[in-house]
């Protein structure tokens, strides 16, 4: 009976509703740092519910492909052409196969190479909002995965782990607006600040004006945020202009193709400032 | 419409825009699933509805995102909500004034959404417009035409049923 008092007050729902999201929304400002319980429960939970959708869209990706389609084609063609088509799909399969593997070991050699603690991970979904630029991976605090752990592939940085649950974890892309990172000019080590703008490139900052800086030029992490190890590629510079400041404006192209991101090596060692020392708690 | 439609719609929703928006990572005109399916129960079943359904949505988005959880609910109610009013005051059935309908509510949430990070010194939005053109344009085209084949869908059933001879 009461709620269907309320039901007929819109304006007093609507005004609680407000009053409810702008306290909810001011404890997370005036929280200086942790997690909020919510998002970790909510993001916990929810990864099932997008594993379980990906499963549920590579099955009926599988039956569409494996079973009806086939017998549309079944219908249409003769029994030569049929298991012409079969052969091909089998290829098709067979190649997929092959550019995973391939994937794979390239993940291998980058393992291999950075000689660092990794553990490699799937991407398993999006973001759930278009305007953040993040992924999740299918693993969790369960593996060894904790906050500001470095995520890489073998072309380059991709982020880093924000959110982790007991078996996904959330990746802030180096493309989202909120990301930084250490970075240098591989050619002139010329030392300077990436950050994410949200559209798909990626800033250079702090770069003075004085320093030697071309079109074309490799930048890599420098390793000073204590998160990405030195080295890696962050990408290729596209555009210099000499700005009206003291510093240059660096457009760079991220060397990761983000939007084809399938498998990816999570840096399990921790961030220098959150390292525990030996001995030590 | 009931609740527990409702609820299933929004995490579908959800479920899908967690899958798809892979495919549109790296573009601007990024469509809000969710968004949609909010305009559309709070179209069905009135302002009240509308700004829960809303609020639930926008509160779990934003759970699921990296930002302040709160802000896209917040976003999400007064949408809710207004779509609400607007559809108990005017015959919001064709897919011109539907259309217009999700226009104006993307860009109501966009200026709400970017406008309380902006005002909290959370976030910066370099060059907002484009991206909200583009994004209030692709939730207008894929919320009609979702509208209408939810809409039509029934109906072609039953006529499919009706049509069917009966069974001994």
């Amino acid at each position: 009976m009461a709620l269907a008092d309320i039901r007929q007050r819109p304006g007093v729902l609507l005004g609680a509703a407000i009053l409810l999201h702008v306290v909810l929304i001011s404890a997370q400002v005036n929280t200086a740092s942790g997690l909020p319980v919510l998002q970790v429960v909510t993001f916990g939970s929810f990864s099932e519910v997008q594993r379980a959708t990906m499963a549920l869209v590579g099955g009926v990706r599988g039956v569409w492909s494996g079973y009806i389609a086939l017998q549309h084609v079944e219908a249409e063609n003769t029994a030569l052409k049929q298991e012409m088509q079969t052969l091909q799909i089998r290829l098709q399969e067979e190649r997929a196969e092959a550019q995973r593997t391939d994937n794979l070991r390239q993940l291998l050699e980058l393992r291999e190479r950075a000689g660092l603690d990794t553990t490699a991970a799937e991407v398993i979904a999006a973001a759930a909002s278009p305007e953040f630029r993040t992924v999740t991976i299918d693993k969790g605090s369960s593996h060894g995965l904790q906050t500001d752990m470095a995520v890489i592939s073998p072309a380059g940085v991709v982020g880093r782990v924000i959110l982790p649950s007991g078996r996904a974890a959330k990746v802030q892309l180096l493309i989202d607006r909120n990301a930084a990172a250490g970075a240098l000019i591989e050619r002139t080590r010329v030392q300077g600040v990436v950050v994410g703008f949200g559209d798909g490139s990626l800033r250079m900052e702090y770069v003075p004006g004085t320093a030697d800086v071309k079109t074309g030029d490799l930048v890599v992490t420098s390793g000073i945020d204590g998160i990405y190890p030195k080295g890696f590629v962050i990408g290729t510079i596209d555009h210099v202009d000499r700005g009206l400041g003291q510093y240059h404006e660096i457009t760079v192209r991220p060397a990761v193709d983000f939007s084809r991101l399938e498998e990816v090596l999570v840096v399990r060692t921790l961030p220098a400032s959150r390292a525990v020392p030996e001995g030590g708690e | 419409m009931k609740t527990a439609a409702a609820l299933a719609a929004i995490l579908v929703a959800l479920a899908l825009q967690t899958t798809l928006a892979g495919l549109v990572i790296r573009g601007t005109a990024a469509i809000d699933l969710v968004l949609i399916v909010v305009v559309y129960i709070a179209l069905k079943s009135g302002p009240v509805t509308g700004l829960l359904a809303g609020s639930v949505a926008g509160l779990i988005q934003d759970s699921l995102s990296s930002g302040i959880v709160g802000i896209g609910g917040l976003a999400k109610t007064l949408v809710g909500f207004l779509a609400g009013v607007l559809g108990t005051q005017f015959i919001l059935t064709g897919p011109l004034p539907r259309f217009v309908l999700l226009l104006l509510t993307t860009a109501l949430h966009a200026a709400i959404f970017m406008g309380l990070y902006v005002l909290l010194d959370l976030r910066q939005f370099p060059a907002p417009v484009p991206a909200v053109v583009g994004q209030a344009l692709g939730n207008g085209f894929v919320g009609v035409v979702g509208f209408q084949v939810i809409e039509w869908l029934p109906g072609f059933m039953a006529r499919r049923r009706a049509g069917r001879p009966l069974k001994r």
